[in-house]
């Protein structure tokens, strides 16, 4: 009983992380209907963007907000400078656009800090939480920073006018216009907030998957099956199927003999396709009707 | 009465084909006038073409200020606020929502607060339903949060395109009727854009027919009405 709470508990944590990328992953979809490929270099180049801060001598929490914030002003740059002009483009020439971010922000990490594996400070520290063995107290601030990020998120858009423009921008965007919304800005502050949102969970699973430039692979296709489990439209969804996923695949990796711990991706994978063929929505989404 | 819209030589393309084929018209301030014509003559496509959501050529001026090179989101910031045909509801949202949306571009908050309120009594139905959400009304119900929506915006001009559109006749008199009431008491310009000629005529002071992208009639919503030709050649009834 202890190994399966102890079990759920860290598939919470890491399902933190999980919930973060698939909820960046569903800012963008929802914005310009494409998935970015490159959401998971994006965090990792934002990672170390922190951890070179801590290096120069900047405190951990004044770097982790640094870091956000510069998160934040590049994802609207990477918008405006690259995706604003393939707006009307076709869908290959986006995949195309995001499979070059990638490959250039993955290749730029390496080539400005090699691809040698880093140690990251958290600082939590992880002796027990709360002195129970059950679970570390980083995990327990992987999850406590997650929920803070989240409520944080649910206010700004529920309950201000800007996050209620974004929605609407999402949405209808051409009703959206039709209120006098600069649609093309929401999409940009989307943008901007999907990578923030990423640089947290980057931050925050750093210690555990370690620094170097393709920490973030693994955990984005837990993003992308998280993302597809819980509907690719409904942000809450997203959130929902992160932390299922995490839990589900350390108990699979515990449980189910078979699988241990080398098989664990391929089940995110093998997931991504029993949702896509028995319920394409998700489990929040809703179904996409367009007239032709 | 001065003019307070203008439209000069307007023409609209779809791709390659040309919807608009050189209209002209203005609206006076204060006026109520109805855009008629049968499907296809270019009555959505000219309203688009003045909010800039159509590739166009021509001139279009609104209180002396060019609105060719300005993005559809300032120029309803202008004071121009367009119900689209399908209405356009936020349907995932509340009631609520929808009308604050309508305020977005507005920094005064005391002023939007007031004016929900005012919403609501030209509108009780939507008093009934604001925290429900838009997409569970009805067609008519809906149709009024559209006008709602748009009034929100403090317009100095309204386009209607097509508000009849699917609603019941006795729901259509009712919308019709807060249309006159919105132009005389808050002095909103109306352009109203309807297939239903009998009734937009008896609620505008101005008519223009349109065919084919063409301006082929203009004049006084009566005398038009009353124009057997007119009548049985454009209106079809």
């Amino acid at each position: 009983m202890e190994l399966f709470i102890n079990k759920v508990l860290a598939g919470i944590s890491t399902g933190a992380i999980y919930a973060c990328m698939a909820l960046a992953v569903v800012m963008i979809y929802q914005a310009i209907d494409h998935l970015n490929f490159a959401q998971g270099e994006m965090a990792m180049f934002s990672t170390f963007i922190s951890w070179q801060l801590m290096q120069w001598g900047v405190p951990y929490w004044w770097a982790f907000l640094l870091t956000i914030a510069i998160s934040f002003a590049g994802g609207i740059l990477i918008e405006r400078l690259l995706f604003k002009p393939l707006a009307k483009a076709p869908v290959l020439t986006n995949v195309a656009g995001f499979t070059a971010l990638f490959a250039i922000v993955n290749s730029v990490a390496g080539l400005i800090w090699d691809f040698t594996i880093k140690q990251y400070p958290t600082p939590f520290g992880s002796s027990p939480f709360l002195g129970s063995q059950l679970i570390s107290t980083h995990q327990a601030g992987m999850i406590g920073v997650t929920l803070l990020m989240l409520l944080g998120l649910y206010f700004f858009f529920q309950f201000t006018r800007i996050g209620l423009a974004m929605r609407a921008a999402a949405a209808l965007p051409e009703s959206a216009r039709l209120v006098g919304i600069n649609t093309s800005w929401m999409i940009a502050l989307g943008w901007g907030m999907a990578s923030a949102i990423g640089a947290v969970a980057g931050i925050l699973i750093a210690p555990v998957v370690f620094l170097e430039p393709n920490m973030m692979g693994g955990v984005l296709v837990y993003g992308f099956a998280a993302a597809v489990l819980g509907g690719l439209t409904s942000p809450l969804g997203a959130v929902v199927g992160g932390f299922l996923m995490g839990v589900f695949e350390n108990l699979a990796g515990t449980y189910i003999p078979a699988v241990g711990n080398e098989l664990k991706l391929p089940i995110a994978l093998a997931l991504i396709i029993i949702v896509l063929v028995f319920k394409p929505a998700g489990l929040f989404g809703r179904a996409i009707v367009k007239r032709v | 009465m001065t003019a307070m819209l203008n439209v000069k030589d307007l023409r609209a393309y779809y791709g390659q084909v040309q919807a608009l084929h050189g209209l002209s018209f203005s609206l006076n301030e204060g006026s109520l006038t109805t855009l008629l014509g049968a499907n296809g003559a270019g009555k959505t496509t000219t309203l688009r073409a003045i909010c800039n959501m159509v590739r166009s050529t021509g001139a279009i001026e609104f209180e002396g200020a060019a609105l060719a090179s300005k993005s559809t989101e300032n120029i309803v910031r202008l004071g121009i606020a367009h119900v689209p045909q399908g209405r356009g509801t936020f349907t995932t949202m509340t009631v609520e929502e929808n009308l604050q949306l309508g305020a977005i571009s507005r920094k005064d908050k005391a002023g939007i607060v007031s004016d929900i309120e005012r919403m609501y009594a030209h509108f009780p139905v939507l008093k009934e339903r604001y925290t429900q959400q838009a997409g569970t009304l009805s067609g008519g119900e809906q149709q009024m949060l559209a006008v709602a929506r748009a009034l929100m915006l403090r317009p100095r001009l309204m386009l209607l395109d097509e508000p009849s559109f699917g609603l019941a006749p006795l729901v259509v008199r009712d919308l019709f009727k807060i249309l006159g009431k919105i132009n005389r008491e808050d002095k909103v310009t109306i352009l109203v854009v309807e297939q239903n000629a009998q009734l937009a005529l008896e609620l505008a002071d101005h008519a223009y027919v349109i065919e084919t992208g063409r301006i082929v009639m203009s004049g006084n919503a009566k005398d038009i009405a009353n124009n057997e030709d007119v009548r049985k050649s454009y209106l079809g009834y």
